[in-house]
């Protein structure tokens, strides 16, 4: 499932609403996450999961390709834990669906970015 | 943040009712659950990826007590964040709060 299939989804539960308005709340959704992760602030969703931001030292890196040593900076990264309901959901799935291996939807992933632009 | 903060973004930017916004935030979670049920990983450009993985059982210890257990094979979803994403919580680094103290 990618962004625009999700927006397609929520769009025929909700016939009363068009497309293009679900595709407006859900970029509002995400971008109001990365805003609230941007700022440090941990967020919440019950059922879901969290997001919370986790830092990371500095650090010497290497160069893989030429074994030169680098300094990595100090950075932030985003972190996710999901929650319990979820957590069980996904795992009593196992034994009723395989996972779905990339579909043809799933493979045009690259050119969603221009093609909400 | 809480689910409750996303209503009232959705409400004062897009302009729909809260009860309204309420629904469409819970359909939206609601949604991307059911996906995820179904073994089906989620993409969402600029966000990140929700991924389905099964793991094999292995043998684990109690950390407390030394005691050799076993982990069942069991489904876990992880989250690969986008490189914009990454890139949102490092931009002006030097004035962003920050809990560690070493730098």
């Amino acid at each position: 499932m990618t962004k625009s299939s999700l927006i397609q989804a929520v769009a025929t539960k909700m016939p009363h609403l068009s497309a293009r308005d679900v595709e407006i709340v859900v970029n509002t959704i995400f971008d109001s996450m990365t805003d609230a992760l941007g700022k440090g602030d941990r967020i919440e969703i019950r059922g879901f999961g969290s997001f919370s931001v986790r830092h990371r030292r500095a650090r010497m890196g290497r160069n893989p390709k030429t074994g030169d040593s680098i300094a990595v900076p100090p950075k932030r990264v985003p972190f996710f834990t999901v929650g319990h309901e979820l957590r069980e959901r996904v795992n009593d799935g196992r034994l009723k669906y395989p996972i779905v291996k990339n579909r043809a939807e799933d493979d045009d992933d690259e050119s969603e970015t221009s093609a909400s632009a | 943040m809480t689910k409750a903060d996303l209503v009232e973004a959705v409400h004062t930017k897009v302009g729909f009712s809260k009860k309204e916004s309420a629904d469409i935030v819970e359909m939206v979670f609601d949604t991307m659950k059911d996906s995820l049920e179904h073994g089906q990983k989620i993409k969402i450009s600029g966000f990140g990826n929700f991924e389905i993985r099964d793991k094999r059982s292995r043998v684990g210890r109690n950390p407390q007590t030394g005691e050799v257990i076993e982990i069942s094979a069991r489904r876990v979803l992880t989250f690969k964040p986008s490189q914009v994403l990454k890139a949102a919580l490092n931009t002006g680094a030097a004035e962003a709060p920050s809990t560690t103290s070493n730098g």
